[in-house]
């Protein structure tokens, strides 16, 4: 195990931040901590890298003791979401920067920098100032950076957060390609769930400061642990008292289907290549249902504002039992 | 900025602008220029004659030692009361950020009578102690540099802090991620990323300890050839009728702060272009 971390407990005042978390992350892979913002991830990734201290609880890192080393001594790369750029240094000379603290000989501080600056493909302006590039190739630059020292472990606190959606998309892919070449154990945190499922071999779920469930992205998908996690990982919607994703609803205009829930389309929105429906269910008390279905299946069917229609939920649909407290957000969710 | 007040009429335009103009020749420009011309009034060689006066150079010499002397003592202790009030939580925080403009505030003169107060050879309250470990702080010049740097304290302080907060602890953070420990950190990351705003803080403070004048007199005894600046030689040979002494002397002191303030103008654009 490449990190392993163990009954660590951090409270700032009385707010609890992380309370009594146990998880073990293997060497090599690409680990996503997902989960909504407040929740506890970003100061899990910090007291792995030794930028806060836990109140109580271990931390080891490649076997190595690691709880009370300053960050300086643990060997971990880190790359801030604002990226951090050292303003007064040329790109070259960020990369450097871990390279010189620790006295390495010029010419194998310039060829690893030119090596690094190549991964990531800023060879062209290893001269600039990070105020003079793009917000992808700052970024870019502080992977590089962290990369640079050889660390034992990649910590990412939000990396693409500040970025805009296509260069966040762009950079997700890259990481991804770049992780497969280099191989360090990586920790990214993120509170979008497609880009964990996208980028993560493994995901760890945390809502206030408690770990939800460890999995791969399609353990979580397909199984999820909770209602937190099954409403976390994607749009879900409320059937008979089961929390169900919208696509995986079935829709017929004809009540052919035993135990088919029937009700009438009140709204239909279209977005892209997916059609979004509100089903208002013939049942006192039951929520309005959200529906998704392709364009063409809504056309041949002719579905509009009024239609009647039943649902079933698709044979092996992953449910989870709904709870009371999170019925009514849920729904609200789903209504915006 | 500018543009977008340039849809304005022309006479506000206008009349802001000689408004501005006016009040700032008549309050500032004006009288220093006087002050030149009056020390000026018999050429170059008379002003320089006057500095040749044994007092009047002891007096400037003085007020040198002081100013270094002051400056070095409020960069120092500046920088580390910035780091400290910016970088750590502590209990009583903001009572010693609020006690940090109490110089600001307070008369010089009030500083000096309190420095007496406490440090004086006879009823003090480290003064007499002071005295007998060989110690001489009132009318001596540790005195006269402790009320300088009192009253310059807040000037290094106010320049630093809101750069340290901008800046943020992110880079500092970074450093140690990448090996550093808190020394190279801030040799390295935060000295370069305030290093403007400590060159105009020991500006500020150079300009304030060399015309420092109030807190001084009280402390110092104003002794002509021991114990007297050149701010308090301008007052005594202006009152002796020493015309072209006391303007030569102001003259000397105005030039002095405002070649500061030119060089820092001419060398921050430089930085920024770069």
């Amino acid at each position: 195990m490449s990190i392993n971390v163990s009954g660590v407990t951090k409270k700032f005042g009385d707010f609890v931040a992380l309370d009594d978390i146990s998880v073990d992350l293997p060497t090599g892979q690409l680990t996503a901590l997902l989960g909504p913002s407040g929740g506890g991830k970003s100061t899990l990734l910090r007291i792995i890298a030794g930028l806060e201290s836990a109140d109580d609880g271990t931390v080891t890192i490649e076997g190595n003791e690691a709880t009370h080393l300053p960050p300086q001594k643990r060997n971990v790369g880190f790359v801030f979401q604002h990226y951090a750029a050292f303003k007064h240094m040329s790109v070259a000379k960020n990369v450097a920067f871990g390279l010189e603290i620790r006295k390495r000989p010029k010419d194998e501080v310039k060829r690893r920098v030119d090596e690094l600056l190549e991964l990531v493909h800023l060879s062209q302006f290893a001269h600039r100032l990070p105020s003079q590039l793009s917000g992808g190739q700052r970024q870019r630059m502080a992977l590089a950076r962290a990369l640079a020292v050889e660390p034992s472990v990649l910590l990412l606190d939000e990396p693409f957060g500040a970025l805009d959606a296509k260069v966040r998309k762009e950079l997700r892919d890259w990481l991804r390609r770049l992780h497969d070449e280099v191989h360090v154990t990586t920790v990214f945190v993120t509170h979008d769930q497609e880009e964990a499922l996208e980028v993560a071999d493994e995901i760890v779920v945390i809502n206030d400061g408690r770990i939800e469930q460890i999995g791969s992205p399609d353990q979580l998908y397909d199984e999820p642990a909770s209602d937190f996690v099954m409403s976390f990982l994607g749009p879900v919607t409320t059937l008979e008292n089961k929390l169900i994703r919208p696509h995986d609803i079935e829709v017929s205009t004809h009540s052919r289907i035993a135990g088919a829930i029937g009700g009438t389309v009140s709204r239909v929105v279209r977005v892209g290549f997916e059609v979004r429906l509100t089903v208002s269910v013939d049942r006192p008390g039951h929520p309005e249902v959200a529906v998704t279905v392709t364009r063409a299946h809504s056309r041949n069917l002719r579905i509009e504002e009024g239609t009647k229609v039943w649902l079933t939920p698709t044979h092996g649909a992953p449910v989870v039992p709904a709870m009371e407290s999170s019925l009514s957000e849920t729904s609200a969710e789903i209504a915006v | 900025m500018a543009t977008s007040y340039a849809s304005d009429p022309a006479p506000v335009r206008w009349g802001l602008r000689i408004v501005t103009l006016g009040y700032v020749f008549l309050l500032v420009a004006w009288p220093t220029a006087l002050v030149f011309k009056n020390a000026l009034a018999n050429g170059f060689g008379a002003m320089f004659e006057t500095f040749s006066d044994p007092e009047i150079a002891h007096a400037i010499s003085l007020t040198l030692t002081i100013t270094v002397w002051a400056v070095a003592i409020n960069l120092v202790f500046g920088l580390t009361i910035s780091i400290l009030l910016v970088r750590y939580d502590f209990p009583g925080k903001r009572a010693l950020s609020a006690m940090l403009d109490v110089p600001l505030a307070v008369s010089p003169v009030v500083v000096g009578l309190a420095l007496v107060l406490v440090y004086n050879g006879r009823d003090g309250w480290f003064g007499p102690s002071l005295e007998e470990a060989g110690f001489q702080i009132i009318f001596s010049t540790p005195g006269m540099i402790m009320a300088t740097v009192f009253v310059a304290l807040p000037l290094m302080i106010r320049e630093v802090v809101p750069v340290l907060e901008e800046i943020g602890d992110d880079q500092e953070q970074a450093a140690r991620s990448l090996g550093a420990n808190a020394v190279q950190a801030f040799r390295r990351i935060t000295l370069p990323g305030i290093k403007w705003a400590v060159v105009y803080g020991v500006v500020l403070s150079l300009a304030r300890s060399l015309g420092e004048f109030g807190a001084v007199k009280i402390v110092s005894g104003n002794i002509s050839g021991q114990s007297q600046t050149a701010t308090l030689s301008v007052e005594e040979t202006y009152q002796n009728f020493q015309q072209q002494a006391s303007y030569s002397i102001a003259a000397l002191l105005a030039f002095a702060a405002m070649a500061c303030l030119v060089v820092v103008a001419i060398l921050r654009p430089k930085e920024q272009q770069e």
